[in-house]
């Protein structure tokens, strides 16, 4: 299955489930013009509530990387969310992949550089000083 | 939300003998919700929902249940005819067939969905010549629900659904609520100590606690809302009072404070800097998580 959501997972399961259409649309297991399964079926599928998937799908269609036909239902963009932003994306990969392997090989736990990172965006090594 | 709500509670308040079972909720249920309603043995569930069904007076405050007042007498009998209702023990006529329950039960409403009471009799594969008697825990759970699915019920109340269920039995269960809502407009309001199928299908939630709403809204407002902050010092960590607003706990041990935030970490940020810790960890908190921060350790 393409999706896979995990519900206890702090991170809310429409923010999961637009993340895992957009990888799926950036490595190409989706092109533009495939069809994403109804937000019922969807729903029945994964056992998730369906006003989650509609929130995803509306979502999803605001950032351009789906629309939403009336009747006939949610289709990848021609563009799939601008082909620039997914370039931009793709394009960061092997930096983060490179700084990722440095960490382990350095004996840093995933949870370790997940929190690395977190900590990073919040911009929390700014002003505590990172001293140890 | 222009729309009123299908569940309107205010004040409720429902007192035994010495014994305040609910005492001052507060919660609103928006119609085509799922509504996880949260709480350990013994919080109020069992209560609210007998007040919401008309099954017992409140002792003060207010529920309205599809617009009309639950407490006044000739409008409960019209919220039962328009909701579906699972209590938590199941209580069927253990003496009939699944056939003839379906058959005594689909007079008794207008509305009655033969088309539902096909599709279910399928999924949950109940055979019509086995006595209810005979059934498993959760054949007995799937006819039950059956009977309030097929209702053409615009509101379900179910009351500790999964309870005594298989890990397969709760999916199937939590599948035919999610497809329900999907397929039929319908609101469902269940009670549940168990976190993971509350967080798996509801999009709204309430803790309660004591008789009490502790926590209340969509489910994923709080998971973008709640974060735990962990300071760790050189030294001990020092007795902090944060003032910034939403701060739902704080704990120290050792060198470490964690900080429960229910407003987002960035408010409280700018403080914990100031106390000069060397490290600080922003997390995302589960719903079981949450659950624990804001009820267990409110002694």
């Amino acid at each position: 299955m393409l999706f896979r959501p995990n519900p206890s997972l702090g991170v809310p399961i429409y923010l999961q489930l637009m993340e895992q259409v957009k990888h799926a649309v950036e490595t190409g297991a989706l092109r533009p013009g495939d069809q994403l399964p109804g937000i019922r079926p969807l729903a029945e599928e994964l056992v998730i509530n369906p006003n989650t998937v509609a929130k995803a799908y509306r979502e999803l269609e605001h950032e351009g990387v789906i629309e939403l036909r009336h009747g006939a239902g949610a289709f990848v963009t021609a563009h799939g969310g601008g082909r620039k932003a997914a370039d931009k994306v793709r394009g960061a990969q092997p930096v983060v992949a490179a700084a990722v392997e440095r960490l382990r090989a350095r004996g840093l736990t995933d949870e370790e550089i997940r929190r690395l990172f977190e900590a990073e965006l919040a911009g929390l090594t700014r002003a505590g000083g990172p001293r140890g | 939300m222009a729309d009123v709500p299908v569940i309107d509670i205010a004040g409720l308040r429902k007192r035994y003998g010495s014994v305040d079972a609910v005492c001052g909720l507060d919660l609103q249920v928006p119609r085509g919700s799922i509504y996880g309603f949260l709480g350990r043995n013994g919080a109020g569930k069992t209560t609210t929902i007998k007040v919401l069904l008309g099954m017992a007076r409140p002792s003060g405050g207010a529920a309205r249940v599809i617009g009309l007042a639950a407490d006044a007498p000739d409008a409960s009998v019209e919220i039962r005819r328009r909701t579906g209702f699972v209590s938590e023990d199941k209580e069927l006529f253990d003496f009939m067939t699944v056939e003839e329950i379906v058959r005594f039960t689909a007079p008794f409403f207008p509305r009655w969905r033969r088309d539902l009471e096909e599709r279910y009799r399928r999924t949950f594969e109940l055979r019509g010549a086995i006595r209810v008697k005979a059934l498993s825990r959760g054949m007995r759970t799937k006819l039950a629900l059956l009977l309030a699915l097929c209702r053409g019920a615009e509101l379900l109340v179910l009351d500790e659904p999964t309870a005594g269920l298989d890990p397969a039995a709760t999916e199937e269960l939590l599948q035919a609520l999610v497809g329900h809502v999907a397929r039929d407009e319908t609101t469902i309001f269940f009670s549940s100590h168990q976190i993971a199928e509350v967080e798996q299908i509801a999009d709204r939630i309430a803790i309660v606690d004591r008789g009490r709403a502790v926590l209340a809204g969509a489910l994923d407002d709080l998971r973008e809302s709640f974060r735990r902050v962990q300071l760790v010092f050189d030294r001990d960590a020092p007795q902090a009072a944060f003032r910034a607003a939403g701060v739902a706990r704080v704990r120290r041990q050792g060198r470490v404070l964690t900080v429960i935030a229910s407003g987002g970490a960035e408010p409280i940020l700018d403080e914990a800097r100031a106390l000069g810790p060397v490290s600080v960890d922003v997390a995302p908190v589960t719903l079981k998580e949450i659950f624990l921060e804001t009820v267990a350790t409110e002694e």
